[in-house]
């Protein structure tokens, strides 16, 4: 048996109806978990994209990646490995104000994690951090233990390749380019 | 069957001068419809009415000339006649069924046409958009069920995208590797009216059916085959839909290499041609399976390696080079490892790769299939086709029936033994001849499949093999061939078991035979019942006679023949064993 690590797979697609529907069932075919999904609208007008990550093996990873870029409204479909990406994910922190402030220095909180405030009131502050799951995590961690955390969301990863462009854009620009050489 | 007085070219040349003109027509959205099916050369559609596609039957009532609309008694034998019409024609198969239990009705065909690559078009009546989501009489998720078995799968809920929904699904069904595309069509889009041009649909921008050829695959694909001592061909489908057979063959000869065809691939080469060396798989004929394992360069050529073909993955062909030429880059890797992947239409890669390869006899290699052939000619053809004494075999039927079509007609299966014992003895002379459920193995597949196979192929014979268990899976079909009197000849293999079950429980389940025999009816009473001509054989002597009796017009015709009860399919690889470990009989 291969090892399971983390990919993340990108994709690209037309925004249609049914269209999250049509990669999972991929997923669900293989009995493969979905760690985190992000969906928004890509750079290129009218183009969707996908970043999920799930835990596989290189062998399946492969064919997966074919499977759902073989679909009809999937423009492209890729896979990494965290080495070829940056990434990252966004967490909010609901805390109880009088606990966080009975805790002395917040300063030194909000230094050690690169902490924003985005609201706070008498009641209950958030707290947003961005990082990886491990130091979103982390933060988690400690606050749990130290004051409790009254709600806490992950957002799914985000990611970028490393290299130059995002490769769609070549992609399209050459079906363009052929389909007016054609037409 | 009815005679058409075709209106098609004019009604599709008036919408082609509609919008040329920019006068465009305003109509409802049911007539859209049927304009644009009429526009993509639908002149067969096969079908069942119900409350949410009523105001396309209504239309369809005023094109009844243009378009022969089959109603078939179950919308699952609508969708294996379309899929019967699409195997023998190339063209795409159509079907109209209603939303609710008409949609749910279709999806074993739908399926069954995914696994087997067919080009189908389902259009399913749906609630009015008003009303979805909100559990509607005859509402469920159409879309939603069928994304997982289609090639694409969409609700069109305004009239105004009827015409390009139309156009796009056409052109997803037929191109690349066909498959089925499901349309689910609200009844207020059918009613609304609106202006009707039609463009028809080459191009989607996120889909690319046919992958470019790439010269340094072929390069590299032919090197390997110009040094390989014992080269093997594995055809499949692919060839077919692709119209590659002369291009197979140029390439077989040039190069001097042997092939074996999946169940899928028969009739892709001719059943007496030399360098066909049979049938691949669990069934299949020794030789080919042998070679497989012993073969040092495989080219695979539209064919997916399922897992009816290899067997065991870890033992299959594990010395030899791989080379794999698919139009679909995901079935490269799927199941075996590839060297060499040749991406492309069959027809361009064949064509692109003869030219590449040195010529090349391989005669010893080719030679050494032979013993195999003895082989099985010995232990187990010649006791099943030319049997001495006993029960009539499910394999003589198959056998005396080609011969008496001259191996001219098409061949529709069921699934099981009678769809093994079929494919084995049947003899091919030209593409196109086979019409069996492959992927899926539906049982009922076959009475329906045949319909529109002779529909689509109504010059041509069409004997249509099934067993006690499948023909009472759809045999309410009778009524439609009674109805429109397809000339179809079905001849049951009458074992009184579900065969394939039953020999299944006989090598590996102790001979428990669970809930396989089945107390069966008159058939020859119940063909009465719907005014087909039906004979019973019970004895040897009488088999001829018979068939010639069957085979004497073209009218429909059921002959049942009471095989041996516990006939079974030699050779057998067990599911899940390696392809040289064959079982014979004893």
């Amino acid at each position: 048996m291969q090892e399971s690590t983390l990919y993340t797979i990108t994709i690209f697609s037309e925004n249609t109806v049914g269209l999250l529907n049509q990669i999972t069932i991929i997923f669900t075919r293989r009995g493969i978990n979905i760690e985190t999904l992000s969906v928004s609208p890509s750079a290129i007008k009218g183009i969707h994209k996908f970043t999920i990550t799930v835990f596989s093996t290189k062998d399946m990873i492969e064919k997966v990646v074919q499977q759902i870029d073989k679909r009809v409204d999937i423009l492209k479909a890729y896979y990494s490995t965290d080495d070829e990406l940056v990434f990252q994910e966004i967490a909010l922190y609901k805390i109880a104000t009088n606990k966080l402030l009975a805790l002395g220095s917040i300063e030194e909180i909000i230094r050690k994690y690169n902490i924003q405030i985005l609201e706070m009131n008498e009641t209950f502050m958030v707290l947003q951090k961005t990082g990886h799951y491990k130091e979103t995590q982390g933060l988690f961690d400690e606050l749990k233990d130290s004051v409790g955390v009254l709600q806490f969301i992950r957002s799914g990863r985000i990611a970028i390749t490393k290299s130059k462009v995002e490769r769609l854009s070549d992609m399209l620009a050459s079906i363009e380019e052929k389909v007016t050489n054609e037409g | 069957m009815k005679s058409k007085n075709n209106n098609i070219e004019e009604i599709a040349g008036q919408a082609r001068n509609d919008s040329a003109k920019g006068t465009k027509r305003i109509i409802s959205g049911s007539q859209i419809l049927i304009e644009s099916l009429i526009c993509e050369g639908v002149d067969t559609i096969f079908g069942y009415p119900g409350g949410q596609i009523i105001p396309v039957f209504d239309t369809l009532y005023d094109f009844k000339n243009e378009i022969n609309h089959i109603l078939t008694r179950h919308e699952q034998g609508a969708t294996h006649a379309a899929q019967g019409y699409a195997r023998v024609s190339g063209k795409v198969g159509v079907c109209f069924v209603t939303s609710g239990p008409g949609a749910t009705n279709v999806i074993t065909g739908i399926g069954d046409a995914m696994l087997d690559s067919t080009p189908m078009v389902v259009i399913a009546g749906q609630v009015g958009a008003n009303l979805l989501g909100t559990d509607a009489f005859q509402e469920i998720d159409v879309v939603g069920i069928t994304q997982p078995i289609t090639k694409w799968s969409y609700q069109i809920r305004r009239a105004e995208d009827i015409s390009w929904a139309i156009a796009r699904a056409f052109y997803i069904a037929r191109s690349g590797r066909p498959g089925p595309v499901v349309l689910d069509f609200t009844k207020n889009a059918q009613a609304q009216n609106v202006e009707f041009e039609y463009q028809p649909c080459d191009f989607i921008r996120s889909y690319i059916p046919v992958p470019e050829v790439n010269p340094a695959q072929i390069e590299a694909a032919a090197q390997l085959i110009d040094e390989a001592k014992k080269p093997f061909a594995l055809v499949g489908q692919g060839v077919i839909l692709g119209n590659a057979e002369e291009e197979l063959k140029a390439f077989l000869e040039k190069a001097g290499i042997p092939a074996g065809n999946t169940l899928l691939g028969l009739s892709a080469l001719p059943s007496d041609y030399p360098l066909n060396k049979g049938f691949l798989g669990m069934h299949g004929n020794i030789g080919p399976n042998m070679k497989t394992n012993e073969a040092d360069v495989i080219i695979a050529i539209g064919m997916r390696f399922d897992d009816r073909v290899t067997g065991d993955l870890t033992k299959y062909a594990k010395q030899a080079k791989i080379i794999h030429l698919d139009i679909d880059a995901s079935e490269i890797g799927k199941n075996v490892p590839v060297d060499v992947a040749v991406l492309g239409d069959a027809k361009e890669t064949l064509a692109a790769l003869t030219e590449k390869v040195k010529k090349n006899s391989h005669t010893e290699w080719i030679r050494s299939f032979d013993e195999y052939d003895k082989l099985e000619y010995d232990k187990v053809i010649r006791k099943e086709i030319h049997p001495e004494h006993g029960q009539i075999t499910m394999g003589e039927v198959v056998r005396r029936v080609s011969e008496a079509t001259e191996n001219k007609a098409v061949l529709v299966t069921d699934v099981g033994q009678n769809q093994m014992m079929a494919s084995r003895y049947f003899k091919y002379s030209q593409p196109r001849s086979i019409v069996t459920s492959g992927g899926l193995g539906t049982m009922g597949f076959g009475i329906p499949a045949a319909m529109g196979a002779k529909i689509g192929a109504p010059e041509r014979t069409v004997c249509l093999f099934c067993g006690d268990g499948g023909f009472q899976m759809t045999m309410q079909e009778l009524g439609t061939i009674m109805q429109e009197q397809i000339g179809v000849k079905i001849i049951i293999l009458n074992n009184h078991f579900l065969g394939m079950v039953r020999q299944w429980q006989e090598l590996f389940f102790d001979e428990r035979y669970s809930f396989t025999e089945m107390k069966n009816p008159d058939f020859v009473t119940i063909a009465r019942a719907y005014g087909i001509a039906s004979k019973e054989v019970n004895e040897r002597e009488e088999l001829d006679g018979a068939i010639n009796d069957m085979l004497q017009d073209d009218k429909p015709y059921l002959l049942v023949v009471n095989v041996e009860t516990k006939g079974l399919v030699y050779p057998m690889v067990p599911a899940g064993a390696c392809i040289t470990d064959i079982l014979l009989c004893d």
